[in-house]
């Protein structure tokens, strides 16, 4: 005989609209063992939780049922109740009627029914619920950042000056991300240059950051507190540890490789750093452009090299690193353009993208700081097409947000170093940040023009040979307008960087439908992830600029550090245990696990269960013949009370 | 029109030299043409206006002639654009190229040649005064800027002599400048031709700078607003209204007629409310007057109605149905008035004509502030009119 209390919430009108919430409560205190049932508008406000604990006392609750929003949002609010007021937290039962039924019904007797339904269900279950208790854990103290841009840059510095140690780990030879491309930064027109390599030097300093540039993750076990991560050292062909930078292997190297970091814009050498500032200043051999690699003889940097520190036997080394958590800052990619025909990328030259554009503003870049064309001329009339394949159902249908406001820099730069005149083809202009509609109305008085209409076509023109024309309708007239460019500027769809989907998969992050790291919450947990103590910052959970990037990589390191700082922690005690002499041996659980919990004892010859990997899920317990393993929290009485309290209905 | 067009920025240049500067700063949001008067009622549209001339587009001329800058839109606009100096600069670049239309070549050429807008001899500027009134000297305090339209407008003549009246009873030490002074310039600058603005212009500061002019009044808020803000800051200029508003609160001048309950209501001229900032003055006056039921109509002060008779509007024809002057009419008789009083000569005149193509000018009459001021003193109007000739009028100050 248990003694049940249940609290309905009205959750202003999001449940009250749809569900008859008194009557609800109402209906509750006819269920058997249930001693109060009460509604009120906002249950998880500091007066509903008060009204709950005063409860618990006055009645002598053992149970406590909240009919409310997700557990997702709430469980832990209501659990914090129970424990202040001096119950197991495990005695709480969350009955979702708020996603579950008034959000997916416009019929209030509809929502009324199929709350009861669950409700019901909830208290036959309640009345099987026992106590549980936590496990405690070690937890390491270090973090590691994957990605070294902006955002891994400013959360690695933050966590070392709190005296944390970091590991940050990079794929590219060198640390700084597309920001080290660009050349100014809006809305304030700063020099990137100025404002980053101060901190990519910081980073190199720093006695509590270990970097691990050229590095790939290529493994994470482990959990929250306790994570192994293996990362792969890919071979640069130079011993680092001898290598003192002086670059004159550079000079000598007869290979010729495509510079990514001019966007492709010009080669490299095959033995290279990629740009004067590079962090570290150490340099790899791109195998592919190597002359030795692909003949079999040249050798010269190794010639020259008085370190002796070029070595074609490198071969990729592995590191297993144990951290407490995670912040996962990879960052983005420009979209590929050349699919969409219709504006010419990779057929006419006069044709840039974005980041191609950054780097021929940048006094570093191909063109050392001219707007110059691929034939050398300086371009007489440019047009900057935003919204490309951003904002387009047939692509990437979200906004990238930052190509308002960067191609209005691009405006201001093209103006300042040319005398061409430019035009904007946009749909809407957003410029949403401090600042930034200021920026705005300063780009309009420096007579750029602003054709609102998206560009439709790019196409050569008939009249002037080499010129292009660029087609679209100015939506302010109704005309439709043909305007003859020598340049044409894409702002393609920022999308997540190439590798984000190993990415997530190593370290068990969900992705939204264009491959962006999903948060946990989108408003109150926006840097967690649903993989306990995994992080993430920047532009891999969505577009942003860099003030937003900055501020989410100072959050992720904050989150970060609330893990770490603790010397132990409390699981979850809702995990799975294994009944030994029952288990026969299938191994199902070891195969349906998706957080590799269960391994097979070869010894005993039994599934056994690493409860601080386990979830909670159930699937293993759902897969075992023998009904050997127990979901705690839901065991099968459990479950099947549920099921015939709903089946009432 | 071809619906194919390529923007031509030469053009767009050309009208930010000429002075539309502003044109750069539109977002097309269309608050302009939200609150435009004439946007209800013609296919005029400011903001595509401004459009065309971002772009350089052909077909600009379809929108370039009706403004009749009223600066609603300025006061509006969230951009801060100087739409008159956008819409003056593009007839400027564009009338260049002898897109002046017809109704308004009269107006120019009579501007060019004879320092006027009404075809009016030079010589016979001050003949309305019949050497009446005093010109101006040095040692002379204020000069009262008779407006061209004041001189030479029939109806107008009338504002004239109730001015130089009640300036007279005032005891004010004043004079009319001789015949060598010309239009003040307004409206031909905004009807775009600047060369010939300039021209006026100095002819005028010239006769300023020789007779050491530095307190002006003037009768229109034309020449006010033109003088504030076009020729320099050596003056100190007073709409007639703001005098008189002074006079009476320094109970120099006290009305005394009583009116009986006259019905007044009042038009907020553009040019001396928006453009001026004066909108207490004429109606401190009429509320002082005994007797005249003063009555606000629903768009008032900044808010008020155009007349149609800025920016060269006063010279061009308009269909009917698509005249603001008809509308005002209707809304000031709307409120049961049956005087409209106003402080501008171009309101007068485009309200006239108005009344009597709608027929109502029995119903309802147009009179500027000072002519009611001035019968409130006692003198008759008509009388003054009839014989002011040869009337040795002596009014004996209160």
């Amino acid at each position: 005989m248990s003694r049940i209390g249940v609290f309905v919430c009205h959750c202003g009108l999001n449940i009250a609209k749809t569900v008859r919430v008194s009557e609800l409560a109402k209906f509750a205190s006819t269920l058997p063992d249930v001693v109060v049932a009460k509604d009120y508008k906002f249950m998880c406000s500091t007066p509903g939780q008060e009204m709950i604990a005063n409860d618990i006392k006055k009645h002598k609750l053992d149970r406590v049922i909240v009919s409310a929003c997700s557990p997702l949002m709430h469980e832990q609010t209501f659990r914090k109740v129970l424990e202040n007021a001096g119950l197991n937290k495990y005695l709480v039962t969350i009955v979702n009627i708020r996603e579950q039924v008034s959000w997916v019904t416009h019929d209030i007797e509809e929502g009324t029914a199929k709350a009861k339904a669950v409700l019901n269900g909830a208290v036959y279950r309640a009345r099987l619920l026992g106590p549980l208790t936590s496990r405690v854990i070690d937890v390491n103290d270090d973090v590691m950042v994957v990605g070294a841009g902006i955002a891994g840059i400013q959360a690695s510095l933050e966590l070392a000056n709190t005296g944390k140690k970091v590991y940050l780990i990079e794929k590219n030879s060198t640390i700084g991300g597309h920001m080290a491309q660009f050349d100014k930064t809006f809305p304030t027109l700063d020099c990137s240059a100025c404002i980053l390599t101060p901190k990519m030097d910081a980073v190199m300093q720093h006695k509590n950051i270990t970097l691990m540039t050229y590095c790939e993750v290529s493994e994470v076990k482990g959990f929250v507190g306790n994570f192994d991560v293996t990362v792969r050292q890919k071979a640069r062909y130079i011993d680092h540890s001898k290598c003192n930078g002086c670059l004159a292997c550079t000079e000598k190297c007869p290979g010729k490789g495509v510079s990514e970091w001019d966007e492709g814009l010009v080669k490299r050498k095959a033995i290279h750093i990629p740009f004067p500032q590079a962090v570290p200043q150490r340099p790899i051999i791109d195998r592919d452009a190597c002359v030795f690699f692909k003949k079999g003889k040249c050798r010269l940097c190794e010639k020259v090299c008085e370190h002796k520190a070029i070595d074609f036997e490198q071969q990729d080394t592995f590191t297993t690193v144990k951290v407490g958590a995670v912040i996962v800052a990879t960052g983005y990619d420009l979209m590929d353009t050349q699919p969409l025909v219709q504006y010419g990328y990779g057929k006419y030259p006069g044709v840039y993208n974005a980041l191609e554009v950054e780097r021929l503003f940048n006094s570093t870049g191909p063109t050392g700081g001219k707007v110059t064309l691929r034939d050398g001329k300086e371009p007489q009339a440019i047009a900057i097409l935003h919204c490309i394949g951003s904002r387009d159902k047939n692509n990437y249908e979200h906004c990238s947000r930052v190509c308002c406001m960067y191609s209005l820099k691009f405006s201001h730069l093209f103006k300042e170093k040319t005398t061409a005149d430019v035009y904007q083809f946009y749909i809407d202009m957003r410029a949403a940040g401090k600042g930034y509609e200021e920026f705005y109305n300063r780009i309009i008085e420096e007579d750029v023009k602003f054709i609102r209409g998206k560009g439709a076509r790019v196409a050569e023109s008939a009249d002037e040979p080499g010129r292009l024309v660029v087609e679209a309708e100015d939506t302010i007239t109704g005309k439709f307008v043909k305007l003859p460019v020598d340049m044409v500027v894409l702002s393609p769809a920022m999308i997540p960087r190439s590798g984000s989907k190993e990415i997530a998969r190593l370290f068990n992050l969900s992705t939204d439908k264009n491959g962006f790291f999903m948060e946990r919450h989108p408003k109150l947990a926006p840097l967690s992830t649903m993989s306990e103590g995994i992080f993430i910052a920047g532009v891999c959970q969505s577009p942003k600029d860099i003030p937003d990037t900055v501020a989410q990589a100072n959050g992720a390191a904050a989150e970060a550090l609330t893990i770490v700082e603790k010397d132990k922690m409390e699981l979850e005690a809702t995990t799975a245990m294994v009944n030994p002499s029952s288990c026969c041996a299938c191994q199902n659980c070891v195969r349906v696990c998706p957080y590799g919990a269960p391994f097979f004892n070869e010894q005993k010859g039994v599934s056994e269960i690493n409860e601080a990997l386990c979830k909670g899920c159930g699937l293993c317990a759902s897969v075992c013949p023998a009904s050997a393993i127990i979901a705690r929290h839901f065991t099968n009485d459990q479950v099947l009370a549920e099921i015939e309290g709903l089946m009432e209905f | 029109m071809s619906q194919t067009v390529t923007p031509y920025l030469e053009m767009s240049r050309a009208i930010v030299e000429a002075g539309g500067e502003a044109l750069k700063k539109c977002y097309q949001c269309g608050t302009c043409t939200g609150t435009c008067p004439w946007t209800p009622i013609t296919h005029f549209n400011i903001r595509k206006l401004v459009r065309f001339g971002q772009l350089g587009l052909d077909g600009i001329e379809d929108y370039m002639w009706g403004c009749s800058t009223c600066k609603f839109c300025v006061d509006r606009c969230p951009r801060g654009v100087e739409l008159i100096d956008v819409v003056t600069a593009i007839r400027n670049v564009y009338s260049g190229g002898g897109m002046l239309p017809q109704s308004l070549r009269a107006f120019v050429g009579s501007m060019s040649a004879r320092g006027n807008p009404w075809s009016g001899e030079q010589s016979k500027r001050n003949d309305w005064a019949k050497d009446k009134y005093p010109l101006y000297t040095q040692d002379t305090k204020y000069l009262f800027w008779t407006c061209c339209t004041v001189c030479y407008d029939p109806r107008n003549i009338k504002l004239a002599k109730a001015a130089a009246e009640v300036l007279n009873l005032a005891g004010l030490n004043w004079g009319m400048p001789s015949v060598d002074v010309n239009c003040c310039g307004e409206s031909v600058r905004k009807v775009g031709d600047l060369e010939l603005f300039e021209r006026l212009k100095q002819n005028n500061l010239n006769y300023f700078n020789t007779h050491k002019v530095d307190k002006i009044i003037t009768v229109s808020p034309h020449c006010l607003a033109t003088f504030k803000k076009e020729y320099g800051e050596n003056y100190d200029v007073l709409h007639l209204s703001q005098l008189i508003d002074k006079l009476i609160k320094e109970k120099k001048l006290s009305p005394k007629k009583n009116f009986g309950g006259l019905k007044v209501t009042y038009h907020d001229p553009c040019y001396l409310g928006r453009h001026s900032g004066v909108y207490d003055a004429p109606r401190d006056i009429l509320k002082a007057i005994p007797g005249i039921d003063f009555v606000e109509m629903g768009r008032n002060r900044e808010q008020s109605m155009c007349c149609g008779g800025g920016g060269g509007g006063l010279w061009m024809e308009k269909l009917k149905g698509e005249r603001l002057s008809d509308l005002r009419i209707e809304e000031a008789m709307a409120t049961g008035a049956t005087v409209l009083a106003t402080s501008c000569p171009y309101c007068i005149t485009m309200f006239e004509d108005s009344t009597r193509t709608l027929n109502v000018d029995e119903q309802i009459k147009i009179k500027d502030v000072t002519e009611l001021f001035l019968e409130s003193l006692g003198v008759n109007m008509e009388e003054l009119m009839a014989s002011a000739a040869d009337l040795n009028f002596t009014c004996k100050m209160d």
